[in-house]
């Protein structure tokens, strides 16, 4: 069913610049401007920094009250984005954008499951959750990840979506990905990442079954879950059953992965199976519990993690309301504090899996968003931090990205 | 037949509060009002035919379900946002 394409004016608004308050490293010459894309619970805002990453100019909000889980830009042009919609009462859909969110179209036709034949389970997507444009070899490719845990793939810059069968209609699904499993916005296919020698390899991370990879573009899968712990399970090491919170390939090394779950943070380098759990190396009273972790694109061994409190209870907050990343430099043997400039006490926040993103500067430049709705960066690879917006909406997605 | 649209949706119908459609059925005039509003369907009725949890559709003041209910050309139909949200 092809649809007419409907353009909608952004509600955008431009504020004054704001300026990022406190040091900043000095950086080599580099053009290259920062785009800040922000997903929110009630909207979607664009950072636009200049090339030393002091200024600031917010565009937004655009699709003010639309729960935005994600907002990408594809690297492979520069200047499309796709954007991942929903509001409280309708259903998902996925906007998109050639001139940097000045006016955006509609997908004419969304993810979505196709018609359940009476009898069988009827499976409707909630909301799309993670958006990845595809491999430099397929320009206008996009993959999203769903809940319930599903795969799409367009092949025209996000006009329209197809299921992908071999994992939507895998006999395994139902035990991968139990319906149960899941967040408390339900199960998610919240990760998709692409070996970028081998557009046929990619990884998936799921919040009910763990991580899965594919190496005939997601016609077959198996689970790839070995040494990552689920201590909500009888069995605390299944072959699937895990919950992969957070997922990064190196892109220098593809052969590397690191992975924050529910229960740790991992290291895998293929051809190995087996993750081993790097956040054993973290503080005892942090812990190794948090939502993303951000690799240097540089640097295979350097990654960062933002703790949560994963004790007792779960509070999902700061551990201690002392807000802090956690940078290593050796591959997760050895893990670093990094807080200056954050909150000494009394902040209890946390960052989401979507939400703590990196440049390409060099130095490299950080940026996380906060549950409270806050905007924190870094320009010296984490050393100091600074806040560039307090009062934005709960931050579900922050991606940094450079524009020539 | 008059079909009241709730705010949500009045992006696709070009600010419209009140628009015409027509359709036998409450399935009908959907499809219908999508050919119109391209797009509005999807987000009021999922890929399984359902009413999605938080819309409501009124016909003649009166709840409906079941999207086979017949319709006249004099009903009013009525597409609400559910007490909901947050």
């Amino acid at each position: 069913m092809k649809r007419p394409r409907r353009v909608l004016k952004s509600l955008q608004r431009r504020r004054p610049a704001s300026r990022a308050r406190g040091r900043s490293a000095p950086h080599k010459a580099d053009h290259a401007t920062v785009l800040l894309l922000i997903g929110t619970r009630k909207g979607a805002f664009i950072f636009h920094g200049d090339a030393r990453r002091k200024n600031w100019r917010i565009d937004g909000p655009h699709f003010l009250g639309h729960i935005v889980n994600h907002l990408v830009l594809d690297p492979r042009d520069g200047r499309t984005l796709v954007m991942a919609s929903k509001t409280g009462h309708l259903g998902p859909t996925i906007y998109h954008s050639a001139d940097e969110g000045r006016t955006w179209t509609e997908a004419s036709r969304p993810p979505a499951f196709r018609k359940a034949p009476a009898g069988t389970t009827a499976r409707a997507v909630s909301h799309t959750f993670w958006l990845t444009p595809g491999h430099r070899s397929e320009p206008g490719v996009w993959w999203a990840g769903t809940s319930p845990p599903a795969l799409f793939r367009s092949a025209d810059g996000g006009a329209t979506w197809d299921g992908v069968d071999g994992w939507n209609e895998h006999p395994m699904l139902d035990k991968w990905e139990p319906p149960d499993a899941g967040t408390p916005d339900g199960p998610l296919l919240n990760q998709i990442v692409i070996d970028p020698r081998d557009a046929a390899h990619m990884y998936i991370a799921t919040s009910g079954g763990g991580v899965f990879e594919t190496r005939d573009q997601g016609r077959s899968w198996h689970p790839l879950n070995k040494g990552v712990e689920a201590n909500f399970l009888p069995d605390p090491y299944p072959e699937y059953g895990q919950d992969a919170h957070c997922l990064g390939i190196h892109p220098l090394r593809p052969d590397r992965l690191y992975q924050q779950n529910h229960c740790g943070i991992y290291r895998i380098d293929r051809p190995s199976d087996t993750w081993e759990r790097i956040g054993r190396n973290m503080p005892a009273d942090i812990g190794d519990i948090g939502f993303p972790v951000v690799l240097h694109p540089r640097d295979p061994d350097t990654a960062w993690v933002f703790p949560m409190d994963g004790s007792t209870v779960w509070p999902r907050t700061s551990p201690g309301g002392r807000p802090a990343v956690y940078r290593t430099r050796d591959a997760g043997a050895t893990w670093e504090r990094q807080d200056r400039g954050f909150p000494r006490e009394q902040a209890w926040y946390t960052v989401k899996r979507q939400a703590f993103s990196a440049d390409e500067h060099d130095p490299l430049g950080l940026y996380l968003g906060t549950t409270s709705g806050m905007l924190w960066m870094s320009t010296n690879e984490g050393k100091s931090w600074n806040q560039i917006a307090a009062h934005l909406p709960e931050i579900y997605s922050v991606g940094a990205a450079m524009q020539p | 037949m008059r079909v009241l649209i709730p705010t949500p949706l009045r992006s696709y119908t070009h600010g419209r509060a009140e628009v015409e459609g027509s359709g036998a059925t409450v399935a009908a005039l959907l499809h219908h009002l999508d050919t119109v509003f391209p797009g509005i369907r999807f987000r009021l009725i999922d890929e399984q035919d359902r009413v999605r949890q938080h819309m409501r559709i009124f016909v003649n003041r009166e709840s409906v379900h079941d999207l086979e209910t017949a319709l006249t050309p004099t009903d009013e139909v009525q597409i609400l946002q559910a007490l909901s949200g947050g």
